[in-house]
């Protein structure tokens, strides 16, 4: 069984229909004791990092996420959700994140050309480093769906995918079992679906 | 790089899917489900979904429909028609809507799109504007096109981006339905405004119109088309076949 952790920030309907669809037994969950007893997790979310960062610690959900991480079991961050991974986030102000992953989350801002748009939306393609079994079903140069305004930063060794705008981002971590994408799988189409796929077989 | 996205627009009325020529002339096409599944399967980089008469009758949008197309179509889903509210906001956003457009609603109550932009997030909130040129000056229409609000175009585009907007579509009454082309002025007049994405739409006949579209002004982020591609004028993967002959980013 997947958990899907609900900790009230985000729309689920989408990614959790796009685990169905590859044949995942999904649960979504705001109950530590289900998050436990999962196989896998994902950590989903949008919107601001303070806030999703204060209501995972708020909703007693943050332990089952962190003990998850350190059994090996697979979770898997999504957007925000794999922003939360790092140590900290410069989103307005400085704030905590799970410090799973060495890194910091940084504005795009400042860091790539004016004449970008920001946020990053769109389709871009991954170029990927290594030979993450999350990735065994997708080719490089890939095309998956990004919708940010921060990306991770000092994160070297544990970048499995960056993307090209203006510079190159970081698109997906691994340190372990524990992984996180920036960009949406469950809105990148065949692609995305194939990563999901991938990570149902961890 | 970022791709150009390629749009195809589902205008949903009582549960099919039909393309008016400049707004009048209902014709039937096909269920949204299956539409949308086989655009999605055909290229397409993102969906829309407009209840086209909601804003007119007030009418809610069908979000069984909504639903049942979340639950298997996997790209981008934006959603528009008679969003009026933040409970509008919440309904489509909770049947698997990833975007939610706002027209004729953000005219009537212009809180809306700030408020929806604080609740959601900029990304989430899309500008739709409907622009036809009265006596040379670019005027927002309201209602599916049918009233003039003599407001400037421009100035409205600039003032909801500014509340929050985090996209825009411009949909051209002029070029709507004549099939010759984009409204490329009118385009680079928002890109020269603003600068989050900006979705053309209206005129659409061929694929070389989107070609000439992403080549005379760069900076537009994606084509929006309806009947051209429900009747097969254009067939997405060609076109954008073609795009990446011309040296323009898309995804194959």
């Amino acid at each position: 069984m997947i958990a899907v952790v609900n900790y009230g920030v985000g729309n689920l309907f989408s990614l959790c229909s796009s685990l169905r669809a590859v044949g995942a037994d999904v649960t979504v969950t705001g109950d530590p004791d289900v998050i436990r007893a999962a196989e896998r997790i994902v950590l989903p979310g949008v919107g601001a990092f303070e806030d999703a960062a204060r209501k995972l610690s708020a909703s007693g959900l943050e332990a089952p996420v962190r003990e998850a991480a350190e059994e090996g079991k697979p979770l898997l961050g999504i957007c925000l959700g794999m922003q939360l991974l790092f140590e900290r986030s410069l989103e307005y102000g400085e704030h905590k994140g799970l410090g799973l992953i060495p890194g910091t989350v940084a504005p795009l801002a400042g860091r790539i050309p004016d004449t970008l748009k920001i946020p990053h939306m769109g389709w871009n393609a991954l170029r990927l480093h290594g030979n993450a079994p999350i990735f065994k079903y997708i080719r490089d140069g890939e095309y998956v769906y990004f919708v940010h305004s921060y990306a991770a930063v000092g994160c070297g060794e544990y970048v499995i995918a960056d993307t090209e705008y203006g510079e190159y981002l970081t698109a997906a971590v691994r340190r372990g079992s524990v992984y996180g994408c920036q960009f949406h799988p469950e809105k990148s189409g065949a692609a995305g679906l194939s990563i999901l796929k991938a990570f149902t077989e961890l | 790089m970022i791709t150009k996205r390629i749009i195809p627009c589902l205008d949903v009325r009582d549960g099919t899917v039909v393309k008016g020529v400049n707004f009048k002339d209902l014709k039937n096409v096909d269920s949204p489900v299956r539409l949308a599944e086989y655009y999605s399967g055909a290229g397409a980089d993102e969906l829309v979904f407009y209840d086209i008469t909601a804003s007119a009758e007030g009418r809610g949008l069908f979000t069984d429909i909504l639903t049942e197309t979340a639950r298997c179509v996997f790209i981008p889903l934006t959603v528009g028609g008679g969003i009026n509210t933040l409970d509008d906001f919440d309904r489509v956003l909770k049947c698997g809507a990833d975007k939610v457009s706002v027209n004729s609603g953000a005219i009537r109550d212009p809180s809306l799109i700030p408020a929806a932009a604080r609740l959601y997030g900029d990304q989430c909130v899309v500008l739709s504007v409907d622009v036809k040129r009265v006596n040379g000056v670019f005027t927002v229409f309201a209602k599916g096109g049918r009233e003039n609000t003599g407001m400037e175009a421009i100035e409205w585009v600039k003032r909801c981006v500014g509340g929050g907007a985090g996209e825009v579509v411009v949909n051209s009454i002029d070029t709507d339905g004549a099939k010759s082309g984009f409204d490329i002025e009118l385009c680079r007049a928002v890109c020269d405004a603003v600068n989050v994405p900006v979705i053309a739409s209206g005129g659409a006949g061929c694929a070389a119109d989107f070609i000439e579209l992403f080549k005379a002004e760069p900076r537009i982020d994606a084509g929006l088309a309806a009947s051209v591609f429900h009747f097969g004028q254009v067939e997405i993967n060609a076109l954008k076949r073609e795009m990446k002959e011309n040296g323009i980013e898309a995804r194959i």
